[in-house]
């Protein structure tokens, strides 16, 4: 069993034990609306930001990410500061990253399908979202890497 | 300008930033959830295909709430896409323009351009590189690396995590080497 198996994104030591009831879980679909909304509104998966970011033609992707990440840290630090609990009174959990090489070589390549698709995973959705039905294959093929990766994962560099 | 006016407008990056970065901490204090959007595929792979796989074999019905998430996303795009629609054509950087006409992709009237990405272009090497070699790409890199913009450039860095650093200029060098260097050869094709 490897580490990361009980590292998943989320499973924090002390987070939430107890699982979701599925009306508990509608929240986060409307948290999810919320966000789909922004990333259409944003163009954030419009593959021509994308394009220009990594062509350096526009300040919007760089800006989007950067506010992104000042608010999140600022709101972490806030979190952790001031102990602030989850509406259910647990302790707010959040799992450390380990390093470890996957993140180069992995990074490298998310990087590559990230230019080509000009979609991260959350993108992908909202494109499907939208109507670009085609995405579904891009969507399955990802859902594809990852499987291929869960096979592989053993014989890679780590 | 009445307000649904003003939403329907491309929304600036000073705006759509802030509330991306709101996700962490709401996801947080609302269930003790770790914002990232790649281990939806996995969990996906967990639930339809684990096929006795060990990186397969956990208690996907526990992190069920990041498919919900992702469900949520993908009505998000569809209600944004039919009631909150930008009715202006989708402005792009002029340079960018000039050079994706060489390549013959000419209409920018969707998000995702429809010249390169269309049930018909699938049928066509290029088409084929562009969605699903460029979706295995994601789904490959971004479970090896631990997590996507998400869960690495957003979470990480919002916990000061090193390694998300790392993944995070990894993502932009990887980014920057195929747009530069490798899509115009694919584009061309």
């Amino acid at each position: 069993m490897s580490l990361e198996n009980k590292n998943i994104d989320g499973e924090g030591i002390n987070a939430s034990q107890k699982k979701e009831t599925a009306l508990a879980n509608l929240k986060y679909l409307i948290v999810g609306i919320f966000f789909g909304i922004v990333f259409v509104k944003a163009e954030i998966i419009s593959w021509f930001r994308i394009q220009e970011m990594f062509n350096l033609e526009s300040f919007h992707m760089y800006g989007v990410i950067g506010c992104a990440v000042a608010v999140g840290l600022i709101s972490v630090q806030l979190i952790k500061k001031f102990n602030i609990k989850t509406l259910d009174g647990e302790k707010i959990e959040i799992q450390p990253k380990t390093f470890n090489k996957g993140q180069i070589y992995g990074g490298l390549l998310f990087g590559f399908g990230w230019a080509i698709t000009g979609a991260c995973p959350g993108p992908l959705f909202a494109q499907i979202g939208t109507g670009a039905t085609v995405i579904v294959v891009t969507l399955v093929s990802a859902i594809a890497g990852t499987w291929v990766y869960g096979l592989i994962k053993d014989k890679l560099p780590h | 300008m009445s307000i649904l006016e003003i939403i329907k407008e491309p929304w600036p990056w000073y705006v759509a930033g802030p509330l991306i970065g709101l996700t962490v901490p709401i996801l947080l204090i609302i269930g003790n959830k770790s914002f990232g959007i790649s281990s939806s595929l996995r969990h996906i792979c967990a639930a339809c295909i684990p096929a006795n796989i060990s990186f397969f074999k956990y208690d996907w019905k526990k992190e069920s709430w990041n498919l919900f998430f992702v469900l949520g996303i993908f009505f998000g795009g569809f209600i944004a896409a039919h009631f909150l629609s930008n009715p202006n054509p989708v402005e792009i950087a002029p340079e960018l323009s000039e050079k994706l006409a060489t390549y013959g992709i000419t209409d920018h009237s969707g998000l995702v351009p429809a010249q390169l990405f269309s049930w018909e272009s699938l049928l066509t090497l290029r088409g084929f590189i562009m969605i699903v070699v460029g979706g295995f790409l994601v789904g490959f890199g971004t479970r090896y690396a631990g997590g996507c913009t998400s869960g690495h450039a957003i979470m990480g860095l919002s916990n000061l995590q090193w390694p998300s650093l790392v993944a995070t200029i990894c993502f932009m060098i990887g980014g920057f080497v195929m747009a530069l260097l490798i899509l115009p050869y694919i584009l061309s094709l």
